[in-house]
């Protein structure tokens, strides 16, 4: 087994224990989405998907 | 949590004081930004073995797990944030010398680096104009993280390059809507306070565009 492997799954896996207690703590808090809020959520996260796949096409 | 419950009219001295942090966070996150840059620089010229990047990255986790919890709120914590960034900035190096390597890597480093630029600043300032709450984004973006991860730990055993694509793309949504998510934190005046620990978030989620913006072009460059 490759040692750089083993030690990079170690590195997720602290990462992942890290980030737990603030990831609990919005899954168990979060507050619902009113009207439009995902709309407006998702129109830049959209753009910003756009904008990579014209990055893409301008290194091709 | 109710977001009825926020005051829909602040005091004065609570404006003043999100003004401070927003002031605080973007000097600091530009300051490690350069910083990161010019560590990422020095890591090209001496071009350290790839392991190195990853004892980088135990060192930048150790120091944001034990130390900067224990110093965030005194001066020392200023320079925990610096030693963070710059180790991660240094752990750069030998990724950004694979990429330069490359036929038109120079073109692939810019071009992310440009792209990574245009996005945090075009979410920063939709989040920072619009005023809107994203805080309902919370409990998606921080269950989508864990999903990238635990993929990300598969895709470490599993030779599948269309799941590091996979992964990236989903990587740069994510990071996205995290930063939509930090900013109406900030600018709402909820949640973190402290403005160490929301740059180095801000930070995590640039160095994420970024490299996940570089494996991407770099996969899909046509250069074998």
């Amino acid at each position: 087994m490759d040692w750089v492997k083993i030690l990079s799954a170690v590195l997720i896996i602290g990462w992942i224990i890290f980030m737990w207690p603030r990831a609990k703590h919005w899954l168990q808090n979060s507050p619902k989405a009113q009207a439009g809020d995902w709309q407006a959520a998702l129109l830049p996260i959209g753009a910003v998907i756009l904008f990579v796949i014209v990055l893409i096409m301008l290194v091709r | 949590m109710n977001r009825l419950d926020i005051p829909a009219v602040r005091s004065t001295e609570s404006v003043l004081s999100t003004n401070k942090l927003i002031k605080n966070t973007y000097t600091l996150l530009s300051g490690t930004l350069i910083w990161s840059a010019l560590m990422a620089v020095v890591s090209m010229a001496i071009a350290p073995p790839p392991m190195f990047s990853l004892i980088a990255s135990f060192g930048a986790l150790g120091l944001l797990w034990f130390v900067l919890p224990r110093t965030a709120n005194s001066a020392k914590g200023l320079w925990v944030v610096f030693a963070v960034t710059g180790l991660l900035g240094f752990g750069l190096g030998p990724t950004l010398n694979f990429y330069a390597a490359m036929s038109n890597g120079g073109q692939i480093i810019a071009t992310a680096f440009g792209g990574t630029g245009i996005i945090f600043l075009g979410l920063s300032g939709y989040a920072l104009t619009t005023k809107r709450d994203f805080s309902f984004l919370g409990g998606f973006i921080f269950a989508g993280m864990l999903v990238v991860m635990l993929a990300s730990l598969a895709g470490l055993f599993l030779n599948m390059p269309a799941l590091h694509l996979a992964i990236s793309a989903a990587v740069i949504m994510l990071m996205a809507g995290y930063i939509l998510f930090e900013t109406s934190q900030l600018v709402n005046d909820q949640g973190q306070t402290n403005y160490l620990l929301v740059t180095v978030g801000l930070y995590l989620a640039i160095l994420n565009i970024f490299t996940a913006l570089l494996q991407l072009l770099g996969a899909m460059s046509g250069d074998d």
